[in-house]
């Protein structure tokens, strides 16, 4: 398969998870369009590394992953606490900053 | 040529602001009143006698030597920019005399006539008292304009504080603040013509200037202008037409305080420095002939005033007045010594007139001379010093006798005929309206009243001492065979006049042949204007709401309307677009992502265009 199919795959699968950071209302949904655009930028890399022959970016990825699970982790947190004081995790009613 | 020590000069000058400092510093002293008016006393009394001492033994000087002293001051690149210093010379000396003796009989006057004051307010007056006399020491013995003009404020604010003593009476406070705006008016002539004078010729010192003066060796451009704003600052601190009109109010002081400024100090300053700096005035006859005119109109508006006034203390304000213009006409009719001459034997019987026009208001508790009556007979020793100096004043007895026919002979010898026919009639009016306040106040029918206490005995004593002076000051004048330049029949022309006067006033006042009403009716136009003070008041009055108020509004309605207007206009400014723009922070994360990813789709767009 050609690079450039992956990197297909990888815009699609950031494309969906915007989408979804955009769209959605619950904030763990949020959460999870994020996952989505992280792993499709862990998509690139990947390939990247996998076609160029070089090993940087496949040690980028693993660092990646391994933020990624400590930032949802630290994310769910957050929802946790502000469904606990708010009693709401809908991003709509989440609007404290509003000018 | 003889000359005062300047040691001495020194010790007259330091020994009142001595007492000065000590009053002013030392709070214990000052709050009790009596002490600090002792110390005052004792230091003036002091200064009195060095003063006495230095003109009895002066030191003789080669004629054409400078008689100052100086010490340079205002250092400057090639060499000090003024010199401070005494000058010491024959008119200086005998102005110590003069303000030391007149300051130490109104200090000791005020003693007994300031008695039931609280003492704080008592320490305050003693206070200025002694800064008074320091500043016109200081005044009379400057060596240059400089120096003089330093004093000459100082002279200024001490007359300031002096009326405006009570300060707690809205109309003693009005006249203090009125008197110091006018002189200021005056002021700022003086200031800008030694200012330019000092830019002419490179100096403020009398001697170089007079020296280059009488040797014909001063050229400065527009000298006419320079000693016509230096006499401005006579006009207002001699209270010369049209400046005068802070005199009269400056009664709202305490009596011995107006007998200060009116015999003395203050009023005094305008004269000496025009007399002192005569051999500059002497290049610019213009000015000469100015000062005459207006000294002799001074004379004649003054007096016609003094005849409609019922004050008894006004009376005597507008009489200075009168008198100042005759010393004023005399400076500029070219004879400084007959105005200097007149200065000192008006100033002694000057003061007489208003220590014992303050024993009279004591007595009768009024300053209208139609409710008093009769003292004559009851206060024979205080009606006879009243007499005494009433009669110097009109010119009848020496020494008043004495130097009015030496102004009168200057200013005829200087061929100034119509200023000669002013001064000729105010001395009739002169006669008049003080034999007018003679015959109301110490004749007639004493008004009914409860008993009167004894005038203390202090005020008593002054009053005798000044008329003794008095009668001796004629005395050695007419023994010393006076004699005046001038024609045979001036003397008798202007005794009858004088005596014309007061056969008038006792026509009037005394006898009941003329009915006041008609004689003021026989005068209509001027008696209107006098009584109305010629509308000079109502003048400055109008002057300064028409200029000042009106000024204000303008700048008010630039302040409102532009300044404010400009700064309303960028606060709402900045209030409606901070509106406008806070709505775009919703506070909700996904609009902001929204603007994020907006903003990477609109860079990558740019990037493939560019």
């Amino acid at each position: 398969m050609p690079l450039h199919a992956y990197l297909v795959l990888a815009a699609l699968v950031f494309v969906i998870g915007l989408f979804g950071v955009l769209t959605r209302r619950n904030a763990v949904g949020i959460l999870l369009g994020i996952e989505l655009m992280l792993n499709a930028v862990n998509i690139n890399l990947v390939a990247f590394s996998r076609f160029r022959a070089d090993l940087a970016g496949l040690i980028f990825t693993l660092f990646t992953i391994a933020i990624t699970v400590a930032e949802v982790a630290v994310g769910l947190a957050i929802v946790i606490v502000i469904f606990r004081v708010r009693r709401t995790i809908e991003a709509d009613h989440l609007d404290l900053l509003r000018g | 040529m003889r000359i005062g020590s300047p040691e001495l000069a020194l010790l007259v000058l330091a020994l009142p602001f001595a007492s000065f400092l000590a009053i002013g510093l030392i709070r214990p002293l000052r709050r009790r009143g009596r002490p600090a008016a002792a110390v005052s006393i004792l230091a003036m009394a002091g200064a009195f006698l060095t003063a006495g001492a230095m003109s009895w033994q002066g030191i003789p000087v080669a004629r054409g030597l400078n008689p100052a002293v100086l010490w340079s001051w205002l250092p400057a690149d090639g060499g000090p920019m003024a010199s401070v210093g005494v000058w010491v010379d024959g008119m200086a000396m005998q102005m110590c005399v003069l303000v030391t003796l007149v300051s130490l009989l109104v200090q000791v006057y005020s003693w007994s006539y300031l008695a039931d004051e609280p003492p704080p307010s008592l320490g305050r007056y003693y206070a200025y008292q002694s800064l008074f006399a320091f500043s016109m020491l200081g005044l009379v013995l400057s060596p240059g304009f400089l120096q003089m003009f330093v004093f000459w404020e100082l002279v200024g604010l001490c007359s300031y504080l002096l009326i405006g003593y009570w300060y707690d009476r809205p109309s003693a406070a009005q006249a203090a603040v009125k008197a110091f705006w006018i002189t200021k008016l005056g002021d700022l002539g003086f200031v800008a013509g030694i200012v330019m004078l000092w830019s002419g010729t490179g100096t403020f010192d009398f001697w170089p200037l007079f020296q280059a003066a009488e040797g014909g060796a001063l050229h400065v451009d527009g000298l006419t202008t320079i000693m016509f704003l230096i006499y401005l600052g006579a006009v207002g601190k001699s209270a010369q037409f049209p400046l005068h009109v802070w005199l009269p109010d400056a009664m709202e002081g305490p009596t011995p305080v107006s007998a200060l400024i009116h015999a003395a100090t203050m009023v005094t300053a305008g004269v000496y420095m025009v007399a002192r700096a005569y051999p500059l005035f002497a290049l610019v006859p213009s000015v000469l002939t100015l000062i005459a005119w207006v000294g002799a109109f001074t004379a004649l508006l003054a007096a016609t005033m003094a005849c409609v006034e019922r004050d008894i203390k006004r009376v005597l304000a507008y009489s200075t007045v009168s008198q100042l213009g005759y010393m004023m006409a005399a400076n500029g009719a070219g004879a400084p010594e007959a105005a200097f001459q007149h200065l000192t034997t008006h100033g002694v019987f000057k003061a007489l007139l208003f220590l014992g026009a303050g024993i009279v208001i004591h007595h009768f508790h009024t300053n209208d001379v139609f409710r008093m009556g009769g003292l004559f007979g009851q206060r024979p020793w205080v009606g006879g010093s009243f007499l005494v100096a009433t009669l110097a004043l009109a010119g009848v007895i020496p020494p008043g006798f004495f130097s009015k026919e030496a102004v009168l002979a200057g200013v005829l010898h200087a061929h100034l005929s119509v200023p000669f026919l002013m001064l000729l009639a105010t001395s009739f009016l002169t006669a008049f309206y003080m034999f007018r306040v003679v015959f109301l106040a110490f004749f007639g029918h004493a008004p009914v009243h409860h008993a009167h206490p004894e005038p203390p005995v202090a005020m008593d004593a002054v009053c005798r001492a000044l008329a003794v002076l008095t009668l001796a000051l004629g005395l050695r004048a007419a023994v010393a065979g006076h004699h005046v330049e001038g024609p045979a029949w001036l003397p008798w022309i202007s005794l009858t006049w004088a005596f014309a006067g007061i056969a008038l006033a006792w026509a009037t006042y005394q006898a009941g042949r003329l009915d006041p009403a008609r004689l003021a009716a026989a005068f209509a136009p001027i008696d209107f204007l006098a009584r109305r003070r010629y509308f000079l008041d109502d003048i400055y009055g109008g002057t300064y709401r028409l200029l000042l108020l009106g000024l204000s509004r303008v700048v008010g309605w630039v302040d409102r309307y532009v300044v404010d207007g400009v700064l309303n206009a960028l606060s709402a400014g900045a209030l409606r677009a901070g509106d406008a723009l806070r709505r775009i922070q919703t506070g909700q994360p996904q609009d902001y992502v929204y603007g994020v990813a907006l903003g990477v789709l609109l860079l990558l767009v740019w990037a493939q265009l560019g």
